[in-house]
Order: structure tokens, then sequence, then C-alpha cells
């Protein structure tokens, strides 16, 4: 499974960067008939953390009204340069992870 | 008791509502009219057609859902498929460099296997020949990824249909099978999307139907297609019974649809409804 | 093995869905009691107010596969004001949580966006928490037409 991250790789101290995620994931929403006929069991992210410097600045609880290879959009104050870390799990307890390097000037 | 958006109801009523009132209207219209082949003009690539919505979410490459099988493409064409085996850099190279031009001249004529073949057919070609491994599906995620992937090299380019004399024969029958009447609803291609590309269909546009921006992400699949897919939905569609996957009809209807929308650039991947 | 918070989210899940299936069958249409009641679940039983709350979403949408949602609440988002939570919900589909949004002081604006499903044309709402406790909520109308040619 991959994620696309778009966000900067520089901002300065203080500016709100912009950035969006989007991970390749069916998100079956458990009421869609299989090729068989019988319903395919749900599956989908339940949640989607942002990370900076392990501390948690934002996250999202999804359902299965979300689409399929959710996108999600949000901004983040760039504060200093570190490691921010991108997380997806479902509901079979897969988790994607992605890290950007944000250079903070 | 069931919840009352569970997909196959809706989708359901909705079919057979639009059989019973628009659609029965277009196909009295062109009951009575015996349609051949013609040039369609201008000629206008499905996005277009499109909402505003849909046509930014396909030219942003962060938000178009079919780079993520772009991107799973690239690293399969870097990856050894099995050990010992070779990966397609090992043999092309660079993807971007290497493969620029080439889906734009798809389908073309497999010396190996006296037939067309389209791009999907191609590299299972070479995975069998030339790395010795077994092929997934022409509808698996890791074939589609490659040939987005592929595709996604000439993005950009006019399409450009190959002029060699044996591709015209099977060309020719792609056209005949283009303006046959099939199914029960007794329609063929070229009635909706000769005669009536622009006009509605239930709540749609009717395209003109052009294959130039697969594999792409269709928003109905909420998944990445091949134009075989989207074939055999238009024959569902008709009532008609789907021809079984790589059948060879599906490449000589994409050869006379490339030649009919030469001109037009490669979208790929590209998205549509 | 799935754990046991996944287990029980699942369970309150299905109880969750059997509920709305049984109010849903009870109307001819949709029943918005289920949407309310989420959003009472959402905000601790205290009625949202209007405010500087901004739901974008296309008031008419060729099919409901892909909807573009956005969320803005105009906020100085610092430590003493700021958006904790910004919850979307929706009228018709099985569920009426569309997604919600934590946030805090670290985002800098509040502005989320994302893609929902959706079957049926129906109201969405969006409703933010602030920090200083109050709830405001929007809403918008959305018509969904239908794709002619079915695959199945």
């Amino acid at each position: 499974m991959a994620a696309l991250v778009k966000m900067p790789q520089r901002a300065r101290a203080g500016e709100v960067i912009e950035i969006s995620v989007m991970a390749a994931h069916p998100m079956e929403t458990g009421f869609k008939p299989g090729p068989d006929g019988r319903l395919i069991p749900r599956n989908i992210i339940h949640t989607f953390t942002c990370n900076d410097a392990g501390v948690e600045v934002f996250r999202v609880d999804l359902s299965p009204a979300i689409t399929a290879d959710p996108y999600l959009a949000f901004t983040m104050v760039a504060t200093r340069s570190g490691m921010l870390e991108f997380s997806w799990t479902d509901d079979r307890g897969e988790v994607i992870v992605e890290q950007r390097q944000l250079i903070v000037e | 008791m069931k919840p009352d958006t569970a997909a196959p109801d809706w989708l359901g009523r909705a079919y057979r509502a639009i059989q019973s009132s628009g659609l029965c209207a277009v196909t009295g219209m062109l009951a009575l009219t015996t349609l051949t082949a013609q040039a369609v003009e201008p000629l206008r690539s499905g996005f277009d057609t499109m909402s505003e919505p849909i046509q930014a979410m396909q030219r942003d490459d962060d938000a178009n859902p079919g780079m993520l099988s772009v991107l799973q493409g690239r690293t399969i064409w870097s990856r050894e498929p099995a050990p010992a085996r070779p990966s397609c850099a090992a043999c092309h190279g660079e993807l971007q460099t290497s493969m620029r031009g080439v889906a734009a001249r798809y389908p073309r004529w497999d010396e190996g296997g006296q037939r067309p073949i389209d791009l999907s057919g191609r590299i299972k070609a070479c995975q069998e020949r030339h790395q010795q491994i077994a092929a997934s599906g022409s509808e698996s995620p890791q074939r589609l990824a490659l040939t987005a992937a592929v595709a996604q090299a000439s993005r950009g380019m006019p399409l450009s249909p190959d002029p060699d004399p044996r591709l015209a024969p099977p060309q020719a029958r792609g056209q005949a099978l283009f303006t046959r009447r099939i199914g029960q609803l007794d329609l063929s291609c070229a009635h909706c999307h000769d005669a009536a590309w622009g006009q509605r269909l239930g709540g749609s546009l009717i395209p003109q139907g052009h294959p130039n921006g697969y594999p792409l992400y269709r928003l109905q699949w909420q998944a990445l297609g091949s134009l075989q897919r989207r074939l055999r939905n238009c024959l569902t569609g008709v009532r008609a019974q789907p021809w079984p996957a790589d059948a060879p009809e599906y490449v000589e209807i994409e050869l006379y649809l490339v030649s009919r929308a030469a001109g037009l650039v490669v979208e790929t991947p590209a998205v549509r409804p | 093995m799935t754990e046991s918070t996944n287990t029980t989210r699942r369970q309150v899940l299905r109880l969750a869905i059997a509920s709305l299936a049984a109010t849903s069958a009870r109307s001819a249409q949709a029943d918005p009691a289920a949407m309310n009641d989420a959003i009472r679940a959402f905000t601790g039983g205290r009625t949202p107010s209007t405010g500087p709350i901004r739901l974008d979403i296309p008031s008419l949408v060729e099919n409901g596969n892909s909807v573009p949602v956005s969320v803005r609440v105009d906020s100085p988002m610092s430590e003493g004001d700021h958006v904790r939570r910004i919850a979307v919900f929706n009228e018709k589909n099985p569920q009426p949580q569309v997604a919600v949004f934590t946030l805090g002081p670290r985002c800098g604006r509040a502005s989320v966006a994302t893609r929902m499903r959706m079957a049926d044309s129906q109201q969405i709402i969006a409703v933010a928490e602030l920090s200083d406790g109050r709830f405001i909520q929007t809403r918008a109308d959305v018509i969904v037409t239908l794709a002619a040619c079915i695959e199945n």
C-alpha cells in the first residue's frame, strides 16, 4: 500500500503550511456485493494522524462515507525542522506510515 | 430489513427508470437510422465534458487517485519480479525516458503472437517471454499499475496510430463492431458515441468515447481500470453478453478507437465519473 | 487477531447500523432523526448556534461517488481561542457521521477538506467545537444525479 503526501520541503518559522495526503485503500463499506454476490466485508481506514516530533497535531476519524483512496487536506504551523509522520490505520489493524522531512528556517 | 441506501438497489431502480423513460426516446429516435462509422467532429476528450471539480482532480497529481497506481507501477518497474529475474529497468532503463511516446503508438502488431496487441498485453508478453514469470490477470492491480505507469510516460503526447498494414484488417473488424447493433437494447456504440454525444442519457452527458485516458480512475469503480473493463460496462449497459477477458474483440475495437481519436493527447491516468 | 478496541468499535458500529436501518425502515423517506442524534452525541447535548463556519460542497454532482467537501472556521487558532474539532454529518448515508477532524493551535488555520461518497441527494451539516466549549454549525444541500450506464 502506498500514500501520497504533498507538502512544502521548507518553510519559515511560524508559517502556516498546507498539507494534503492520499492513501491507496479500497475503503470497503461493507454494503457492496462482491462478484459472488455476497457482501464484501467492511474494511476502511478509520484513523489518520499527523505527528510532529512525536506530538499529534492533526487527527481524522473516517467513516465508510469517505471515498476509496481517501484524500485529506489540512494546515499546520511550521515551528522547527524535523520529521513529520503520517499514519493511516484500517479496520484490520494494517498501518501505513509515511515520513517527510520539513526544514524550517 | 436493509439500509435504504444499499448501492445495488438504487442503481437497479435508477437503471430501470432510465430504461422506461429517457432511453426509450433515444432508442426510438435512432431506430430508423442506419449508422456507418463517421469521423466524430469536433474531436473532444471526455475531459472536456466533466465538471470542474473532477477536471481539477485529474489535473492535480497529488489529488488524482490514479497516480497512486502510477507510483506503484514505477516501483514494480524497478523491482526484480523474482530472484535472479531481470526487472523492467534492467532491460529498458529509466521508465520516464525509455517509455516516452510508447503508449501513444499502441495497439501494435505483435510478432511473437502474430496478432494485434494492446499495451497491457505487451507488458504481459514481456513478463512471460523476457522475465519468465507468470503474469497476473489483465485487471489485477499490478498489471494496471504497470500499464498506467508506462502510459503516463506518454502523457500530453498525441495518439499516433501505428500505420502497420497488418493492423488494417483487425482495425476494420473493430470498426464493424463499433457500428453493429448488439444486446437487448439493440444499440451500437455509434448510436450513442457518434450520433448522440453531447446529449444526455439519464443524468449523464454522453461522451464521444475515446481511449486516450486509459487505464483510468473511474469514480464509479472507486478504482483504476482498463479500457476492456469500460467496454464490458458498455456491453452490459446495452444488455449484451460481454466478451470474455482478453478476447480479440477488445483490441480490435481499441485499434479503431485510437484511429478515430488520432490527435487527442494521452491523459493517463485520467479521472472519469 | 483484532484488538479488543477494534472489536468493540465494530460491535458498536453494527448496533448503530442496525438501529439506523431500523430507523430508516420506519419512514418512506430517510429519517433525519439519526443525524440529529449523532450531532447531539458530538456536542454532548448542547445546541449549536450559527457562527463563522463555512461548508464548501458542490450543490449538484453528476454522481455521488466522489464529492469534494471542505470546511473552514474563521478562528485565530491560538491557545486561548481555537477550534478543537470539526465534524461532518450526512442525512441519508447508512451512517450519519462522515468524518471528525481533531485540530488544535498547531494547525494554524481551521481549514480541512476531504472527498465523500453520497448515495442520494441530501443535506450535509458541519459542526465545529470551539475551545470555549461552544458549538457552531452550518448546512448545505447537495443534489446527486445518477449515472446512466450501470456496471453490473
